[in-house]
């Protein structure tokens, strides 16, 4: 099914490409030919970067409910989202960057800055970072960093003009550089966060019982940690904050594969970017000539796709 | 808030003991909230564009002041610090029935869906339609009214579980901000700027012409929240527990989630969806009290407090601009927040 999504998402678009065509383009590259162009030097890395994002949202996600055992928890719950947010809007205000491919170092600074302050706080003190105080001192470095955003982009129309359509969320328009830029850090966060399957199913029964279990429940809470920042900054940094894949996407697997994590995590990594890819085409083809951000999309389509789901009889829990 | 339960009284004179310990801690951070409640609330009076003495203040309160002074404390600052007080204790006390009620220390309007759908009210009636005024405030409550009984609605199925109604608001949360960034994104820059104002929540438009059916509205939810609040005390040690102790379940969560729901929807009305004060108030309060109680009364305090606090500076810290109080409430909120929760796990009471 992953496949067939990014193969349609490499096909439709404003212009739709027939499927001999992309082959063509791929067997025979030819630079003349628009059409082979567009699949090459559009579509393709557009379809890549929304397979490595919504694989590392649906992993990030999947790793943040665990470590917090709070289903409200999304991949930005270590302030990732917003601190990466605030980056990028002090980035256009302050020093002027005004290029997707600029935006992606401010994203990771501000994404690992506000996940270490978020983390070291919360470590402080003799029981360590339990999963409320994860849970709330990251909301709280959030709801920090939201508020100076809104200052800035306030005070100057000209930034909220640029981060409004970046705040959004979007894999379009984004080329090869950003693809390579975000690769590395996804690739450690990817491996990170699919080896921590039996640690996170310690941690679910408790940390008691995780320590009985033999588990060193500090070390997997920073592994874990780790694995959402790398994974969640460079979703973030490629197409903006849109967290709303990373909490949905561990709900809906749930519901088919029960509540051992090692299953829920490989399921995410695949459901997670055919949500993705599939609201991007999606978003493509629905408001002609014109297209729709994804991040707008997951929300439209995602939601009561995901309140539907909710509504089950049986509702696998955390 | 303390514990009295007359059929459960213990002879063991320590509990005894505790209970009146526990009780005289939350009378304390009451009184101390009060204090500071009252102190801001006087700073308050104090600062402005036109600068006024003391005496002045004090004649203008009393009405005997000059005209000029009169109307900068009777209809601008009088009615503003009461419109904070008003909203934040609204807000407080909508989070922490929320977080308690539901058992999760995330849960808040803000965050199951209640602000958002308020948010997606506001900015359609405004970019959309141009509505302002009262009957924003009307529109809003009513929208969010409608929107948190589909939700309601929406988690009902065989009973009502608080774990599937959070799941509920998220998706309704993240339906919500995708509208709000729809209309963003598509509308006129100057026309998203206001909406942007209003999302983020402000009290520039407070007057006692808005404050007074508020603040009726807030005071009848708050008189009946407060004869719901033992079986909201035993809600919050399980819905087994509950049952067993014969709260009827279903009907309490439903009457108590619907006084938290109005709250929410009178306070957004009236000064926009601010964020966090919902959610900020009542994990404060709870590790103020320091007892595992939720201390709902206590949360209300708090939310005033943090909303005034957030308020003057927001007017007053930059010396060129005066922000919307909602770009202030986080800043706030969150290092007190973090402040509390390092010392309390550096005395080692937990969290």
């Amino acid at each position: 099914m992953l496949v067939l999504v990014c193969l349609a998402s490499v096909m439709v678009g404003a212009s739709s490409i027939a499927p001999g065509t992309v082959l063509t383009a791929f067997l025979h590259f030819d630079p003349a030919d628009t059409q082979h162009l567009v699949i090459v030097e559009k579509r393709l890395p557009r379809t890549l970067i929304g397979l490595l994002v919504g694989i590392a949202l649906g992993l990030a996600g999947t790793a943040a409910q665990g470590l917090t055992r709070n289903p409200i928890a999304d991949p930005g719950i270590l302030g990732v989202s917003f601190g990466a947010s605030l980056f990028v809007v002090l980035g256009i205000s302050i020093v002027g960057v005004s290029s997707l491919s600029g935006y992606v170092w401010f994203a990771f600074a501000g994404a690992a800055i506000a996940s270490v302050l978020v983390f070291s706080v919360a470590s402080l003190g003799r029981d360590g970072a339990t999963p409320v105080k994860l849970a709330l001192v990251g909301s709280a470095v959030s709801a920090a960093c939201g508020s100076l955003i809104t200052a800035i982009v306030l005070s100057d129309t000209q930034v909220l003009n640029s981060v409004r359509f970046w705040q959004v969320g979007a894999i379009a328009g984004r080329g090869y550089d950003v693809l390579w830029q975000m690769l590395p850090t996804f690739l450690i966060g990817a491996i990170l966060a699919l080896v921590l399957g039996r640690q996170l199913n310690g941690l679910a029964l408790g940390d008691d019982v995780a320590r009985g279990l033999g588990q060193r429940i500090g070390v997997t809470r920073l592994l874990g940690a780790a694995a959402i920042v790398l994974l969640c900054g460079s979703a973030t940094a490629a197409a903006g904050p849109i967290a709303f894949v990373g909490l949905a996407v561990p709900h809906i697997v749930r519901v088919f594969t029960g509540s051992d994590y090692r299953r829920v995590l490989l399921v995410s990594a695949i459901v997670g970017p055919i949500m993705l890819i599939a609201c991007d085409i999606l978003g493509r083809v629905i408001a002609p000539p014109g297209e729709l951000e994804v991040g707008i999309v997951t929300a439209f389509v995602g939601a009561p796709f995901f309140i539907a789901l909710v509504r089950r009889r049986k509702l696998p829990t955390l | 808030m303390t514990t009295t339960n007359p059929t459960t009284v213990p002879a063991v004179p320590a509990s005894l003991v505790a209970r009146r310990a526990r009780r005289r801690r939350s009378l304390g951070v009451a009184v101390g909230l009060t204090v500071l409640i009252v102190a801001l609330g006087t700073v308050a009076l104090l600062l402005g564009k036109a600068s006024l003495t003391p005496g002045d203040v004090l004649s203008a309160l009393a009405g005997q002041g000059t005209p000029m002074t009169g109307f900068v404390i009777g209809e601008l600052r009088l009615p503003r610090i009461l419109t904070a007080v008003v909203v934040g204790m609204c807000l407080g006390v909508s989070g922490s029935v929320f977080q308690s009620t539901l058992r999760n220390p995330l849960a808040s309007p803000d965050i199951i869906g209640i602000t958002a759908s308020a948010s997606v009210v506001g900015v359609v009636a405004i970019v959309v339609f141009g509505i302002s005024g009262l009957s924003l405030a009307l529109v809003v409550i009513a929208g969010t009214l409608v929107a948190a009984a589909g939700m309601y609605l929406l988690a009902w199925r065989d009973g009502m579980s608080a774990y599937r109604l959070v799941l509920v608001g998220l998706g309704v949360a993240a339906l919500c901000s995708g509208v709000v960034s729809y209309v963003l994104t598509r509308s006129d820059i100057r026309d998203a700027q206001m909406g942007l104002v209003w999302v983020t929540g402000s009290l520039n438009n407070s007057s006692w012409a808005a404050l007074l059916p508020v603040a009726a509205c807030a005071g009848i939810i708050l008189a009946a929240l407060a004869s719901l609040a033992r079986p909201l005390l035993v809600l919050e040690l399980g819905d087994a527990t509950a049952a067993g102790l014969g709260v009827p379940l279903e009907r309490t969560r439903l009457l108590i989630i619907a006084a938290a729901v109005a709250l929410a929807a009178v306070a957004v009305s009236t000064a926009g969806p601010l964020a966090f004060v919902a959610l900020a108030s009542g994990q404060i309060a709870r590790r103020l009290l320091n007892t595992g109680g939720a201390g709902i009364a206590i949360s209300g305090f708090v939310g005033a407090a943090l909303l005034l606090a957030a308020d003057m500076i927001a007017q007053f810290a930059w010396p060129t601009t005066a922000f919307p109080t909602g770009v202030v409430t986080g800043l706030v909120g969150a290092p007190f927040l973090i402040w509390l929760l390092i010392r309390a796990s550096r005395t080692g009471t937990g969290s």
